[in-house]
């Protein structure tokens, strides 16, 4: 095959250097070259696209062209109950690493989805369980790959184990759904599915040697790899604001406290595709909400108005008025400006008079919403058409993303706690945290753009330590950081301090800290849960625990990052550090104020509080 | 004497459970560190196979395993503790004691298990170490309570024998002690390093300066051992590696037939496993008990399997190499020979229930606890009111081995106050119970046993509701029949010596098995395959209702479905698995 600009990378020139190389080459000289281009991208070629690339940002690496041979890889995947599959999977992996492989084993509910694109060969040993049912730890694979997100598979080489009990209605049913499952997804058969009963050993040994036969042969031969699908060069990035939203598809929305909790946090998953939007850790995505239907009606009822009325926006758009206070204009916050612009309305003295009154105006707005000014003061004699001149658009809500890019490629993922209270004698609910958390669904569109903070972001480099202190859902910026440094490999030393109330409830993101921590992305985890004990812990306790080791990191140059509740926490914390640099410096606490705001004009010490 | 059989041990490659055992340093492991872990509220699997030794495993709730993973947080970890409570008795302090640590670290409810043992389940890791301290604070333990060790001495509550009772208990926490493991490892990790005093009293040479009687590495499986007095067999005598069967002659105890190689657990779908009875093989005094004991567990260590675990119990050692040899390598361990065992009868292995009065006038009373669980609900606040009666209770508690509670001792000016709380309660002595409600038996299995294929504990109950006409109307409401039921095969409930059986296969499917004896000298045998509740029920009536109809005076119905050609008898577990 001739390389051509369009089939390649490589410029012109290169090309020219490349093309009269290729044919000249022996069979040896091949087989030694690209040996030789493996290591040497894995020494070079990757830190110098990195230096050369923006630091910290999303861009994905450019793929290297692969070397003309098959990588010796091999990806083995085990859902497990009573742990038979999983010992096959390892006999799997012995075998094959004896024969020069590059094995990776995991459990499917620890095998990152997102890894499937870079398997080449990919061997899945599962069991049945039950009525047909995946094993417990295959589960979320299972519903993974079954579902609409699971990604083309065409560049894939596979093989299913499974594994049952012929006295079961559904023998190996889990096996087979895999295997027509891969199949259907455009990944090609390497060696035919095999079916275990009880005494499986036979059929399984079979089944492993068959792999290992075929890869072999494969492998002699002096096969040519099929070009890398380059990917598409990401589109231009457009600019999408509030005004000008994107409407992203929710394609996930969990939520991630446990059963019993008194909080409920939204982990939402949006999809970017076909919007060319980049972001980089650090960076805000901001959501248009709608408002409650159910406050709407009432509101349309209090007010006494036809809610199929017509009304006319600003920009020309005519539509009802019911939906235009539901998806347009904001009706849960009032201030001093709105009440003014009601005062052509007003029918009675006694809202004149709250108008007159600075002080008790103050008083009334803090809490309350159009309903509550509706009933309190009303009648009003405003109408549907007076409704564009009078209330403001809705405006967005910034959430601090919780992925990185490079991690999730064309998603977004947010961490959103629901905010509901009782006030004024009727329940509130947080505009956007509801809608998202109640009326968005898998599969619904939300309006959504990207606000970057350029001071809140990774360092320049990524083996420069980072500290990072998030409770609640302050810790979602943090989790896109992580996911960045372990797309990169970064070998930075990294330190999560996370707090919430309950340990078994509210650990948000729980096993994503644990792997990483496990994988040694992460380095260390201090966690504090305020109400497990008779004595309230938080995360600046637990600073103070480890005074001298945090101490130390600062020294080296460490850079550290506070996300989360202002009013409290972020001061809170912000004392522990004094305290810390005091003590640990034997220094003033003048110093020690004088040590943090250096720190902050070194974009070392950074804040994302709300 | 002939010459011995020359018998080597079976040798293999280690499992990996042994090798844990020797890494671990005489069971510590790294679970004092494990325990100061935030991050997790579970274990290393390391760490949980050694916590076993020291009287808890780790669980979660099943329940919520497939929510929680969605949610990105680890399963909910939680453990279940074990308290070492020999022959089941505990004094009214004792309960108040496990009383509270149910509710102020655990989910609020005490099981009362069929080894007669208390359990603790849902407590977190944090809390261990203040449950497992105040536990022995009130001279209870968990260690050995599971592990590859000799668990809880189990024997007979004995309401009807009083005077021989104090003698049997005695002799079970005699055992208990004399087996228990001598590691510091306990006291280091859960009670600040306050040492236990066990000093080993020898009968031979003491293997290891550690562990005289284990040596380093355990034994190769758990090691059961109860007491039963005839005639009752409420203990499963037969069930048991090790069993001791009272021989009492005019109210005295003389002595004490010995069977070895007993057990319940198997593998579906693995016919090298299966349950076994125990086999007699003679007769000892009682102060014979415990080095006949510590010898026989010796063999077991010596000779038992610790290469594939499933076939490490000690019924296999026994299977693998023969009685005759055992009674030969005992005796030379021993230096010197068993009696011949004497007769002995068992009618059942049920409990008696209501009032019964002692040889020095103070009464008992056993009450019946639905599937051992004690707990308050709606019908029946049996642990409100057990914590009442220990509030001002002259007499001691009883756990009995089909998971009921005896009130024991109870002075006669006492009765009065008792039986007005058991009814303020709504405690049931079991008098309104139809007989095979009074015997049935499950075991704890979903959502927090991690072994559990399906419901046992939490299912029992509506299937009797549903058995219970068919009874009813084939007028057996009171015939005494067994039934046992478990979440899998490994028979914490015994299942292999229920008149009716089930073993759970998954979720709503069951393996059903008839025909054991109902004073538990015979094994069941598979009826029907991975069947669910409306095929029980179809393939029961018929056989009740013929049952009903034309069974002899006194015959039991694990006998006449035997005689009536239903199922084969198991005459060995050996031959369990063959039609």
């Amino acid at each position: 095959m001739q390389l051509l600009v369009t089939n390649s990378p490589f410029s012109e020139e290169q090309l020219q250097h490349i093309n009269a190389l290729l044919p000249t080459l022996t069979e040896t000289q091949i087989h030694w070259l690209s040996g030789y281009l493996a290591f040497y991208r894995s020494n070079n070629v990757q830190g110098a696209l990195q230096a050369a690339a923006p630091q910290g940002s999303a861009f994905a690496v450019a793929p290297v062209v692969e070397a003309v041979q098959l990588p010796k890889e091999a990806t083995i995947i085990f859902g497990s109950q009573t742990g038979n599959a999983q010992r096959l999977a390892g006999r799997l992996a012995d075998r094959l690493k004896a024969d020069g492989y590059d094995v990776t084993v995991s459990a499917m509910n620890k095998f990152k989805p997102n890894d499937l694109k870079k398997v080449v060969n990919l061997f899945v040993l599962v069991s049945t369980h039950g009525e047909g049912d995946p094993p417990d730890n295959a589960v979320s694979f299972y519903e993974f790959l079954h579902g609409k997100r699971a990604p083309e598979l065409k560049h894939v080489k596979y093989s299913v184990l499974a594994l049952g009990d012929t006295s079961y209605e559904f023998f190996c049913k889990t096996g087979q759904d895999f295997d027509a499952r891969l199949k259907e997804l455009g990944a090609e058969q390497l060696v035919e599915r095999a079916d275990c009963d009880v005494d499986y050993e036979e059929t399984a040994s079979g089944w492993i040697n068959a792999i290992a036969e075929k890869l072999n042969s494969a492998q002699a031969a002096p096969a040519v790899q099929a070009a890398v699908a380059t990917e598409a060069a990401a589109p231009a990035s457009v600019e999408y604001t509030r005004n000008k939203p994107f409407q992203a598809e929710v394609i996930e929305s969990i939520n991630l406290n446990g059963r019993g909790s008194d909080r409920e946090t939204r982990h939402l998953e949006l999809s970017l595709e076909g919007s060319g939007i980049i972001y980089e850790p650090g960076d805000a995505v901001g959501i248009v909400p709608h408002n409650d239907p159910e406050l709407v009606k009432e509101l349309i009822e209090e007010l006494g108005w036809k809610p199929s009325e017509q009304v006319t926006t600003k920009d020309g758009v005519t539509l009802s008025v019911e939906e235009a206070l539901t998806k347009e204009y904001e009706i849960t916050t009032l201030s001093k400006t709105l009440l003014e612009k009601f005062e052509p309305f007003a029918k009675n003295d006694k809202f004149k008079k709250l108008l007159g009154n600075a002080a008790e105006l103050k008083a009334y707005v803090k809490g309350r919403d159009l309903l509550d000014l509706i009933q309190d003061y009303g009648p009003f004699t405003w109408q549907p058409s007076d409704v564009v001149s009078v209330l403001r658009k809705i405006p967005a809500r910034l959430y601090s993303i919780a992925s990185s890019l490079a991690a999730h490629p064309d998603e977004v993922h947010l961490t959103i706690r629901k905010v509901q209270y009782d006030a004024h004698g009727r329940q509130r609910n947080g505009v956007c945290s509801v809608y998202v958390s109640e009326r968005l669904e898998v599969g619904d569109h939300v309006s959504v753009f990207v606000q970057s903070n350029p001071n809140f972001k990774l360092p320049a480099s990524h083996e420069t330590p980072i500290i990072m202190i998030g409770p609640g859902t302050g810790v979602a910026p943090f989790r896109a950081f992580m996911e960045e440094r372990e797309e990169a490999g970064a070998s930075g030393k990294s330190w999560l301090f996370f707090g919430d109330r309950h340990y078994v409830t509210d650990f948000l993101y729980q096993t994503d800290w644990q792997r990483m921590l496990n994988e040694g992305a992460l380095t260390n985890l201090e966690v504090a849960f305020s109400r497990d004990t008779e004595q309230k812990v938080y995360v600046q306790h637990r600073l103070l625990e480890h005074a001298a080791e945090l101490y130390a990191w600062l020294e080296e140059g460490a850079h550290l990052y506070i996300c989360g509740d202002e009013k409290h926490m972020a001061h809170d914390v912000h004392e522990a550090l004094l305290q810390i640099i005091q003590e640990q410096r034997g220094v003033s606490a003048e110093a020690a104020a004088a040590y943090l705001s250096e720190l902050q004009d070194a974009g070392r010490y950074q804040r994302d509080v709300y | 004497m002939t010459s011995k059989k020359k018998v080597e041990p079976i040798g293999g490659t280690p499992s990996d459970v042994e090798d844990l055992k020797v890494a671990s340093k005489y069971l510590r492991g790294s679970l004092a560190e494990q325990l100061n872990n935030r991050v997790t509220g579970g274990l290393t699997e390391l760490d949980n196979r050694l916590l076993k030794f020291h009287g808890s495993y780790m669980q979660d709730d099943r329940d919520l395993r497939q929510e929680r993973e969605k949610q990105k947080l680890e399963p909910a970890y939680q453990f279940m503790l074990r308290v070492v409570t020999p022959g089941g008795v505990a004094t009214p302090e004792q309960w108040l004691t496990i009383d509270e640590l149910a509710d102020k670290y655990g989910n609020g409810t005490i099981k009362a298990t069929t080894r007669q043992a208390f359990q603790l389940h849902g407590v977190l890791k944090w809390n261990l170490k203040k449950t497992i301290k105040s536990i022995n604070d009130t001279l209870l333990s968990t260690l050995a309570a599971c592990g590859d060790v000799s668990r809880n001495v189990m024997c007979n509550p004995n309401p009807l024998q009083s005077k021989v009772h104090e003698e049997i208990h005695h002799i079970s926490n005699e055992l208990t002690r004399h087996l228990a493991p001598r590691t510091p490892a306990y006291h280091e990790i859960w009670l600040d390093g306050e040492k236990l005093e066990n000093p080993y009293k020898p009968y031979g040479e003491a293997v290891d300066p550690v562990e005289p009687i284990y040596g380093h590495v355990y034994l190769p499986r758990k090691f059961k051992i109860g007491i039963a007095v005839p005639p009752s067999n409420d203990i499963d005598v037969y069930s048991q590696d090790l069993g001791y069967i009272a021989i009492v002659e005019d109210d005295k105890l003389v002595g004490f037939n010995v069977t070895v190689g007993g057990g319940m657990g198997m593998t579906h779908g693995d016919t090298n496993t299966y349950p076994q009875l125990g086999k007699v093989i003679g007769y000892i005094t009682p102060d014979q008990v415990l080095e006949v004991a510590e010898k026989v567990v010796t063999i077991q260590r010596d000779y038992g399997n610790r290469s594939v675990r499933k076939n490490a119990r000690f019924k296999y050692t026994i299977d693998r190499h023969g009685l005759d040899w055992f009674k030969e390598e005992l005796h030379e361990r021993l230096g010197w020979e068993l009696a011949p065992a004497r007769e002995i009868h068992f009618e059942n292995t049920g409990d008696r229930y209501g009032w019964s009065k002692n040889y020095d006038g103070t009464w008992n009373v056993t009450l019946f606890i639905r599937g051992g669980r004690i707990d308050d609900t709606e019908q029946s606040q049996v642990k409100t009111g057990l914590r009442e009666i220990a509030k001002v209770l002259k007499g001691d508690f009883r756990l009995t081995a089909n998971q009921n509670v005896m009130i024991g001792n109870i002075p006669s000016k006492q009765k009065a106050a008792i039986t007005k709380l058991l009814k303020k309660y709504n405690i049931s002595i079991g008098e309104e119970l139809s007989g095979f409600r009074r015997n049935a038996l499950s075991c704890v299995a979903l959502p927090t046993c991690g072994l559990a294929m399906a419901e046992a504990e939490r299912y029992l109950p509506s299937l009797l509701d549903k058995l219970e006409p068919i009874i009813e109307k084939n007028g057996l409401l009171d015939t005494e029949i067994n039934i046992r039921i478990t979440g899998c095969p490994n028979g914490c409930a015994r299942p292999a010596l229920g008149e009716i059986s089930f073993i759970g296969k998954s979720p709503g499917k069951y393996n059903m098995y008839l025909g054991a004896g109902f004073a538990g000298e015979r094994l069941n045998k598979m009826y029907k395959e991975n069947i669910g509740e409306a095929e029980i029920l179809e393939t029961l009536e018929p056989i009740i209702a013929h049952y009903a109809k034309e069974r002899k005076k006194g015959e039991h119905f694990g006998d006449f479905v035997i005689r009536a050609g239903y199922i084969k008898a198991t005459t060995d577990g050996t031959n369990f698995h063959s039609a």
